[in-house]
């Protein structure tokens, strides 16, 4: 068969009709691409907005997690109780022995912020399971969270973000956006009065999202679950907050862990019929039942700088078979914005952190070769 | 004589392959720009049929060794054809590389490398901060490249059925192998 090749085959009418409708095909294509990555969408919310909105209420610091940026690694091991496994076949709930790496943290932008301030006193924990499965969980010590949706997170971060002329957030602005979500008002208040534990060891760990448990006969339940310290809660006195050194919670933690291991218990937290699990603002009464799963010991503590953490993102719907996202709405929002953190973090050169040279951390000096080290 | 026609694997690959890597590309940039319920399954897919794809464009280099591809017609002029073998072996390079490049980050980053919800694939090289950057970046720099050899592609097969009409379109689009 010839082909029509030459330019006066082409150019007459049907070619040029031919002609265009390709164009139009091409160039149609590419809009749908360009709709599809949100390019021709600007109604839609994305996770880069919400990552500038942190940035922007604590400032840009480079190789920091834009939020929760000052912590302290933890290396440690899970032994499961089997009690688990009636709710999820999750191979962590298993008679046996995980090991895990987390983190310790408190919330807020600012990697070298003092510990003295009312926040989320906060553990992410990586299991690393047969197989080459995981688990990560990124764990506050408060159940509940100030908003419900994504949305709300990106209008209190930009509602109480600091006026630059006075270093405070607008107050209008915050009471506006209070009057529009009752949630994060209630939330504030329970936060100013309950009580701060004295340490990052004697604080339980709520997952806060609930989760899809599925067992290994494929029944199918919501679920919170919570780490529960042995270590007697004791409470942190408000009054005193500003005079604490920068760094008293990590180096109190770090003189625990030279004592000995840290342990906590960790349960599944069951609803009844009507509990949200749904919306993390809603707390679910204390009588819920509760089932055992394991016991995580934490034995020694590495700077970020040394240690294991730094580099890992602690998404939580990083999940082993048997456990999967609920329909919180949080949860995708959270995997999504922490990519855009992540990957604009490890794409800026590291910087030493905040208990970089804290001499409260032996460890540091793990970075010798052990031949230099002093003899003892 | 030498056919007209490719083999039914290669018809068959070229086309279960273009329908996953178009869907690959939309997916791509859908998951990433949305903070809504859809990313929960469509980075776990995204993953699976990434996989799939490395399998399949393996498969379909060997079909194109063992089974040769009809020639371009004899009166295309030579750079037409220089111009449609090179982005031939463009978006075979793609297709390899996207792939690899999606398994290295994810290796490169520390994550577990899930495909079908069951099967983690061993990471290619030890976590490093840098690297998972530099290759989150790739991977998206060149699924752009991608997408525009993609239309590139579609735009000159278009071309071949209704303005060229020398047979190169239906040599892939046709049910038969004709000879
Ligand atoms: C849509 C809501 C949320 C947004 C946008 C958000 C945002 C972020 C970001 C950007 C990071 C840093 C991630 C990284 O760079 O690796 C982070 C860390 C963290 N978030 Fe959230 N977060 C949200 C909800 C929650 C909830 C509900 C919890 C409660 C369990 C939580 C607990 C944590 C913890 C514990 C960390 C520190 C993890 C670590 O040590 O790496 N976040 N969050
Ligand atoms: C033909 C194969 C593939 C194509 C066409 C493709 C295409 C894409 C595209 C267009 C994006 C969005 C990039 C952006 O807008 O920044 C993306 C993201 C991504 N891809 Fe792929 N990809 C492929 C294979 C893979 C494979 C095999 C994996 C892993 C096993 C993978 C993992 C990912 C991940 C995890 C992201 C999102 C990362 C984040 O949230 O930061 N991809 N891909």
């Amino acid at each position: 068969m010839p082909g029509a090749y030459r330019l006066q085959d082409i150019l007459n009418r049907r070619g040029l009709t031919s002609l265009l409708a390709i164009g139009a095909v091409a160039g149609g294509a590419t809009a749908a691409f360009a709709y599809a990555g949100g390019w021709l969408a600007p109604s839609r919310l994305q996770p880069a907005p919400i990552v500038n909105a942190l940035e922007g209420h604590d400032g840009r610091h480079e190789g920091f997690r834009r939020a929760h940026a000052k912590g302290l690694c933890v290396v440690g091991h899970f032994d499961g109780t089997g009690q688990g496994l009636t709710l999820s076949k999750a191979s962590l709930f298993r008679q046996a022995t995980t090991p895990v790496i987390g983190r310790f943290s408190l919330a807020g932008g600012v990697p070298d912020a003092g510990d003295g301030r009312v926040t989320f006193h906060s553990l992410a924990l990586k299991f690393q399971l047969p197989a080459g499965e995981q688990w990560r969980m990124a764990m506050n010590h408060v159940p509940v969270f100030p908003v419900a949706t994504p949305q709300a997170f990106l209008d209190f971060q930009v509602a109480t973000t600091p006026d630059p002329a006075t270093g405070k957030p607008d107050p209008a602005k915050v009471q506006a956006y209070m009057a529009r979500h009752p949630e994060t008002k209630a939330f504030a208040d329970y936060m100013a009065k309950a009580p701060l534990p004295s340490s990052f060891a004697n604080a339980s760990y709520n997952s806060v999202n609930a989760f899809r448990f599925t067992n290994g006969q494929g029944q199918t339940r919501l679920a919170r679950w919570i780490f529960t310290p042995e270590a007697p809660f004791q409470e942190l006195d408000k009054a005193t907050l500003a005079a604490q050194p920068r760094d008293f919670l990590f180096d109190e933690v770090a003189g625990r862990l030279a004592q000995g291991p840290l342990v906590w218990h960790m349960s599944i937290i069951l609803p009844d019929v009507g509990d949200p699990t749904d919306d993390a603002t809603k707390p679910w009464p204390e009588d819920r039942r509760r089932v055992e799963v394991g016991t995580l010991t934490i034995d020694r503590a590495v700077t970020e700088d040394d240690g294991p953490c730094r580099d890992v993102n602690f998404d939580p719907t990083i999940l082993p078979a048997g456990v999967a996202p609920s329909d919180d709405p949080l949860l995708a929002a959270r995997s999504s914005v922490y990519a855009v953190g992540y990957t604009r973090r490890t794409g800026e050169p590291a910087a030493p952190s905040a208990l970089a040279h804290d001499t409260a951390f032996p460890a540091t000096a793990g970075r010798q070769p052990a031949t230099m080290e002093p003899a003892q | 004589m030498s056919p007209h026609t490719f083999s039914g694997a290669a018809r068959l690959l070229h086309w279960l392959m273009a329908v996953l890597i178009i869907g690959m590309l939309f997916i791509g940039v859908g998951m990433v720009s949305t903070v809504g319920n859809s990313h929960t399954w469509l980075v776990p897919l995204h993953k699976s049929v990434g996989a799939t794809l490395l399998v399949l464009v393996l498969i379909r280099l060997a079909v194109r060794a063992t089974h040769r591809p009809p020639p371009l017609p004899a009166d295309m002029p030579a750079p037409q054809k220089a111009i449609a073998h090179l982005s031939h072996i463009v978006l075979y390079a793609l297709m390899i590389a996207l792939p690899l490049v999606g398994w290295s980050m994810l290796s490169a980053g520390g994550y577990p490398i899930t495909v079908w919800g069951a099967a983690h694939l061993p990471p290619l090289m030890a976590p490093d901060r840098g690297l998972y950057a530099t290759l989150r970046h790739l991977h998206t720099y060149l699924a752009y490249a991608l997408f525009l050899t993609v239309i590139a592609h579609l735009s000159a097969a278009l071309m071949h059925a209704f303005l060229f009409r020398d047979g190169v379109f239906q040599s892939m689009a046709a049910w038969r192998t004709r000879r």
